[in-house]
């Protein structure tokens, strides 16, 4: 179920993976044409709340079959005033900020931050937000820490790493939302068109946007299941975006798993081919984030709600597939992306030439969902465990909360004197194989090829 | 004979320039050979994909590109997209302030350590470990310590151009001629008229080419510190061009950034000559 449905329909799961039956695009349009913001908001809400009382989804829909939905609703009104949480989260104080600089990083996870800015998302919040195109994420990690940007799209890895101190000092971070799901590729050089099996690819030369990044994680998991050690087997590095085609023309990779439109541009420029779509690895995978500092968020939280409920508001428009094409058109000029408008609205349509002279059509290529899911920090953790970016013992449910559960969903809840939920996780399968969020360590313990 | 040698040497250049771009030219003319695909897909596609045309362009292309940023140069579309005029005046911008910052650190103490043979010595064992860092390694110190980008790009200005601006003071002033200061103490000229009055005027030269010295380095290191930290400056706009592999607009770039720097240089070349004396 995405963030914006019903909680109250039995019919539909409240899982991330209810898309994959296929109906979740029309539904999501269906929804929001019938929907206006206030609706909207109010769905995130109550998607929360259910989502607290209810940890088990089998549970709640036995539960709506029972008793049937009007009656759960004014059951579950009765103890747990909504319209109040809704109200929270629709307050608006007086702002205590209102010229933001939020960095970005010119790729295309980075779209419901980058289109709230031409669309005036921004602005109807009464935010006048610049939005700066920044170089790296090295940069924007400092950037953010230095309090240049009030908030910035980073990794969702980042936020974890920053708050481990993994790579950087420790400093509290949240990370309030997911911007987008799936999006990322493998791309391969041409001259590689013949040599589809991973267990091939040994001596390759892969680059990643960062260490601390789902590509990292995705790509040396895919590795690692076709028998490879990412370490030894073959050579994984950190190469900026922009600079990923460039070295693909230049022979210097082979390869890469890099967020678009880099896969994309890649297969225009006739350099490369798209060999695996990120969701054929994991299907609805967290990747960009929407990130702050515990400090914007605890000192100016209504200018923080503000900007979140843009960012929710983009994402919503931007979960809709016929706003697809006017969305690749707003962000693709010089001043955002760069990018040829057909390399965009490929990447977010979902019809697009993969290089080997198909054009494939997958509409959910790209997905935006801002529901930060705990279990997707804790199989982020499990992986830095894995390769060894952090050693010792994790709190792999504390530092998730921490992270990924400051959210407002939590937080107003709270102010509304409510208890917040203690567990939103949810497993899921990466490459066919089941992750259960409760056991971390086994799961870690579970693979052959690791650092631990 | 030596405006028949300019004449020669000026024909000489526009013949070289000339074959060159006409070797550019036939170079970079595309294959022109088109790719048999299905419509659809080629839609899809770019043009160097599917007619074969070469993905770097011709010297027509380039100029007409120039031409277009030259005709528009102050125009402002959005934070993160201004025309090439604004993003050449924040570059010059931050090299003028670091550099100018360098000038009145690097002149007084250059002077201090060229007549005090104890400071001399003591000093030179930092000068010599500070000197050869690469100027961009101090990036990611500054980012984290001085926590602003705009100022850690005009640090990284500020020490790339102290290094070459000191030693050549230092080595200016200590090698005044001893002829000119044993007449000056003979005359019982006080220290601070020897500074200004003997010691600047004859050092002047050396200082002034240690200062032509940094400030082509400084024009060559904000490109790289630019492209880093990002946001405005020429730098950020080869980086932003590089983003869309548009190699148009990176070579126009390289143009302007070449003729910018030639400016830079030729500015001190004159001020050196105003400064210059026969011996």
């Amino acid at each position: 179920m995405a963030t914006f449905d019903d909680p109250f329909d039995s019919s539909r799961t409240l899982t991330r993976r209810g898309c994959s039956c296929g109906r979740h695009a029309s539904q999501a349009d269906h929804d929001a044409a019938a929907a206006g913001e206030e609706a909207r908001l109010t769905r995130v809400v109550e998607g929360a709340v259910m989502r607290a009382l209810f940890p088990n989804d089998a549970t709640r829909r036995a539960f709506l079959r029972a008793v049937g939905t009007s009656t759960a609703a004014a059951a579950v009104a009765s103890v747990l005033p909504l319209g109040l949480v809704t109200e929270a989260f629709a307050a608006t104080g007086p702002l205590e900020k209102t010229d933001l600089k939020v960095g970005f990083i010119p790729i295309t996870c980075a779209t419901p931050i980058i289109m709230a800015h031409p669309m005036g998302f921004y602005a109807k919040q009464k935010l006048n937000v610049e939005v700066v195109k920044t170089a790296g994420w090295a940069v924007i990690r400092d950037k953010t820490l230095n309090a240049e940007y009030d908030a910035a799209h980073m990794l969702s890895p980042m936020p974890l790493a920053i708050t481990l101190g993994a790579g950087s000092n420790p400093i509290p971070y949240t990370m309030p939302a997911v911007e987008n799901v799936n999006g990322q590729a493998i791309t391969l050089a041409m001259k590689h068109k013949d040599r589809r099996d991973p267990k091939d690819w040994k001596g390759f030369k892969f680059a990643v946007p960062f260490d601390y990044s789902m590509h990292n994680y995705l790509l040396r998991y895919y590795l690692a299941e076709a028998g490879l050690d990412p370490d030894t087997d073959v050579q994984i590095r950190a190469v900026p975006p922009p600079e990923m085609v460039a070295n693909l023309r230049a022979d210097n990779l082979d390869g890469f798993l890099a967020p678009d439109p880099v896969n994309q541009r890649a297969v225009y420029d006739g350099v490369g081919f798209i060999h695996t779509l990120s969701k054929e690895i994991w299907d609805r995978h967290p990747c960009c984030a929407f990130a702050a500092s515990e400090k914007f968020v605890t000192e100016m939280p209504n200018t923080y709600a503000a900007l979140l409920r843009a960012i929710m508001e983009s994402t919503a428009y931007a979960t809709r597939p016929e706003n697809r094409k006017e969305i690749a058109a707003a962000i693709a000029p010089a001043n955002y992306l760069n990018q040829p408008v057909t390399v965009v609205e490929q990447v977010l349509t979902g019809t697009f030439a993969d290089g080997l002279g198909n054009v494939k059509r997958v509409p959910d290529r790209i997905d935006f969902d801002p529901f930060p899911w705990e279990s997707f920090a804790v199989w982020i953790l499990t992986q830095m465990k894995r390769w060894g970016q952090i050693k010792g013992d994790v709190d792999y449910a504390g530092v998730a909360r921490k992270v990924f559960l400051a959210t407002d969903a939590a937080r107003l809840m709270q102010e509304a004197g409510l208890t917040p939920p203690q567990a939103t996780s949810k497993s899921f399968s990466v490459m066919g194989k089941p992750f259960d969020p409760a056991d971390p360590e086994g799961y870690i313990a579970s693979f052959a090829i690791k650092r631990t | 004979m030596t405006g028949s040698l300019t004449l020669r040497a000026g024909l000489l250049s526009c013949i070289l320039l000339t074959a060159f771009l006409v070797v550019w030219h036939l170079a970079t003319r595309g294959a022109g050979v088109a790719v048999e695909m299905d419509p659809e897909y080629a839609a899809l596609m770019g043009a160097t994909a599917t007619q074969g045309v070469s993905a770097m362009p011709g010297p027509l292309e380039v100029g007409a590109t120039l031409w277009r940023h030259l005709r528009d140069p102050f125009y402002v579309n959005g934070t993160n997209d201004m025309g090439v005029g604004i993003q050449i005046a924040y570059s010059i911008a931050r090299v003028g302030i670091g550099y100018l910052l360098a000038v009145a650190v690097a002149v007084p103490v250059g002077f201090l350590i060229g007549m005090s043979p104890l400071m001399s010595r003591a000093l030179d064992p930092f000068i010599q470990v500070m000197k050869p860092i690469s100027p961009l390694a101090w990036m990611p110190l500054a980012l984290y310590t001085i926590k602003d980008s705009g100022l850690s790009a005009i640090f990284v200005i500020f020490i790339c151009s102290l290094w070459p601006m000191l030693v050549n003071t230092a080595f200016g002033v200590a090698s005044v001629r001893k002829e000119w200061l044993n007449v000056a103490r003979t005359l019982e000229v006080g220290p601070l008229r020897r500074a200004f009055l003997v010691i600047l005027p004859a050092a002047a030269p050396t200082i002034l080419t240690g200062m032509r010295i940094s400030i082509g380095i400084a024009w060559l290191v904000i490109v790289a510190a630019e492209m880093l930290v990002g946001g405005t400056g020429i730098g950020y706009f080869v980086w932003n061009e590089w983003n869309n592999l548009s190699i148009t607009n990176v070579i126009t770039a390289i143009l302007v950034i070449g003729v910018i720097g030639m400016i830079l240089d030729q500015m001190l070349a004159r001020l050196a000559r105003l400064v210059t004396f026969p011996e």
